[in-house]
């Protein structure tokens, strides 16, 4: 790969009112790494990844996507970027009520110009690969919390995007569902996809090959790059 | 960082079937809201569509009736004098008009004052009821446009004897259903047989109260003095105009001013303008209506639009344009108030036909009241759904996934 999935060059981010959830964060992240964001609460982890999933613009500072300068895409051509890039998983499933879960998946992918019935395939195809396959007409309410979690992972795989965000994707899950998701989000990065994950759970942390540690707005350790620092056992 | 050159990114355009699959998710999602905003579109639009509809059907009832009545009936009838009395037209007025070219037939009656009407000779001198006495001549159906409902018409042989045909409205007060050998009336103290009954007359109403005998047996037996009253004449479509001007001379030489000419048909025209002025009006509460239908609309897409933030902000995170958010919500409007205008005009005609079965009318629903009813609804439904549509589309996708 001649560019990395995600490279970010200080960036930062201001919200209006003056609060500085970003200051100048620099990282790369490559094609195929696992990656954990972790850090105390409030210190800009959904920021980042909202700023790296194009939801949100920086304030300032270069972000690029899969080779993709972001400053320079109109809100459609981002739009795009998404449909086809970036996979979605939120800490709240987020799936559609009364919705089969075969639909909720296949209906998240209208915004690729794929006909229904390519769109129902893929869907089936995604939630065998997240072993739903028994359960693709349940509608969310007849699942339980960890199915739902990976109906909405398949929602966000099924268009085999290249990159995943997961925000605390495990963080409304008992442990023993929370580390079904972690096995599938695994499997999913040793098939190929880049996988980025925000996490309060430090045994989910440290079981993954990179960590990307946050406080106030700035990365104070990232494993990649240097030795675990020093100061981190003071905690 | 040196950037490379990436393929150039275009969103995909949606399929027209897709965006009525999304379109209608809120729809299906809260089928009961759904139906209630409809049904105020519905029922602003069936009360068009229903308005229309029957004035087309009476109007066309109307037109119905005028062909098949004609309107070259030109009735002349004695007025009164200059000092108020009332006139008398000659004897011979009939055989004078006979002889206008263009006129092609003639018949006359002529009011028997003191020949009053009782069912039986129990009945008391007060109750009359508001029944005239007519001599008639024996072609006047076929001149008017009279049709029996009962029995049978005067001829030769009844116009000289005791023999009475009745209008529809003297029946319903005489109490009389039939005629028949039976039947018999009192007229001027005499006991007539009633040989038959008329239905109502569109062109002579004069004839519906009144109770019709013989010429002959008239001047006989009741006092009558041979004047005709009312003249009745079919002349040439073409040439009616002409014919009108010198009827009253030709009738009543003498004293023409003495003759009132009217044209029934012109009446019953008369009758369809004043019910298109009531039309206007009712048109006028139906577009209150829908107006009225149309904010509800709104205001369903306003809630719809807030209810639905999280789910907005997944789309977006999908990879849903703003463009297409937009469509979304003007497509859900949009559908909402064409389901509204498909069941109103459906209820409409439903509301037309069953009224012009119910009355014998011809039932019409004009194409242009259809077709701009729907075409009424969407625009409505493009205008109730623009402004939440473009506020779902502005919404940032951060702030809209935060939504609880
Ligand atoms: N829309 C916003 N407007 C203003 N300030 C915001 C907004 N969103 C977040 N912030 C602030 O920015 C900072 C970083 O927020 P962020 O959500 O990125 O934290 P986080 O690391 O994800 O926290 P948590 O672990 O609790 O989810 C916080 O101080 C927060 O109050
Ligand atoms: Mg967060």
């Amino acid at each position: 790969m001649t560019h990395p999935m995600i490279a970010l060059t200080d960036v930062s981010r201001t919200y209006p009112g003056g609060v500085a959830a970003l200051k100048s964060v620099s990282l790369r992240i490559d094609h195929g790494e696992l990656v954990a964001i972790v850090g105390p609460s409030g210190s800009g982890k959904s920021t980042m990844l909202n700023v790296v999933g194009t939801l949100d613009r920086p304030s300032s500072g270069t972000i690029r996507i899969d080779g993709y300068d972001v400053s320079e895409l109109s809100d459609n051509q981002l739009s795009a970027l998404r449909a086809t890039t970036i996979g979605f998983v939120f800490q709240s499933f987020h799936l559609a009520a009364k919705v089969p879960a075969l639909d909720n998946v296949a209906d998240g992918l209208v915004y690729t110009g794929l006909s229904r019935a390519e769109r129902r395939r893929r869907a089936a195809a995604a939630l065998k690969r997240v072993g739903l396959e028994h359960r693709m007409d349940h509608e969310p309410h007849e699942l339980s919390g960890g199915e739902r979690q990976r109906v909405a992972i398949a929602r966000a795989v099924a268009g085999d995007p290249p990159l995943l965000l997961a925000d605390e994707p495990t963080g409304a899950l008992d442990s023993v569902s929370g580390t079904g998701v972690m096995e599938l989000l695994h499997e999913l990065n040793a098939a190929g996809t880049t996988i980025v994950i925000i996490t309060h759970d430090r045994e989910i942390a440290a079981s993954l090959p990179r960590q990307v540690r946050m406080r106030d707005g700035e990365i104070i350790s990232d494993s990649a790059r240097e030795p675990e620092p020093v100061e981190s056992g003071v905690t | 960082m040196t950037g490379v050159e990436r393929p150039r990114l275009y969103p995909a355009r949606m399929r027209p079937r897709d965006v009525m699959r999304v379109g209608a998710v809120g729809l299906r999602t809260r089928p009961l809201r759904a139906f209630l905003s409809a049904l105020g579109i519905a029922i602003g639009i069936a009360a068009m569509v229903g308005v229309v509809g029957l004035s087309s059907s009476s109007g066309a009832e109307l037109d119905r009736q005028l062909s098949a009545l004609g309107t070259n009936l030109l009735t002349l009838s004695s007025g009164s004098t200059l000092t108020g009395e009332a006139a008398q037209m000659p004897v011979d007025a009939e055989a004078m008009i006979e002889r206008i070219g263009p006129v092609e037939a003639v018949s006359s009656i002529g009011k028997v004052p003191e020949a009053k009407v009782y069912r039986s000779e129990q009945i008391p001198e007060a109750q009359t009821g508001g029944l005239n006495t007519y001599a008639a001549r024996l072609d006047l159906p076929a001149t008017v446009g009279a049709t029996l409902r009962s029995g049978t018409w005067l001829n030769a042989a009844t116009e000289r004897y005791p023999a009475a045909v009745i209008g529809a409205d003297a029946a319903q007060r005489l109490g009389i259903g039939a005629a028949g050998p039976d039947t018999q009336i009192v007229v001027g103290g005499v006991r007539f047989t009633v040989v038959g009954v008329l239905e109502p007359v569109a062109l002579a109403t004069d004839l519906d109260a009144g109770v019709l005998v013989g010429w002959p047996v008239a001047e006989e037996r009741l006092g009558f003095d041979g004047h005709p009253t009312t003249l009745y004449t079919r002349s040439e479509e073409a040439k009616l105009e002409s014919v009108r001007q010198v009827l009253a001379g030709t009738a009543n030489p003498e004293a023409p001013n003495e003759v009132d000419v009217s044209r029934p048909s012109d009446a019953l025209a008369a009758k369809k303008a004043t019910s298109e002025a009531f039309t206007n009006l009712l048109l006028g509460v139906g577009a209150v209506a829908l107006l009225v239908g149309g904010v509800g609309v709104a205001n369903t897409m306003v809630i719809s639009v807030l209810e639905r933030r999280a789910e907005i902000g997944l789309r977006r995170s999908l990879g849903a344009t703003r463009g297409q958010i937009r469509t979304q919500f003007l497509a859900e409007s949009l559908l909402l108030s064409a389901m509204g205008g498909a069941g109103g005009i459906l209820l409409g005609s439903g509301v037309t036909m069953g009224y012009a079965l119910y009355s014998g009318w011809p039932s019409v629903v004009p194409a242009w009241a259809t077709v701009g009813g729907l075409a009424a609804t969407l625009a409505i439904g493009a205008v109730a759904g623009l402004y939440p549509a473009v506020r779902a589309s502005r919404l940032s996708p951060t702030e809209a996934l935060s939504t609880p």
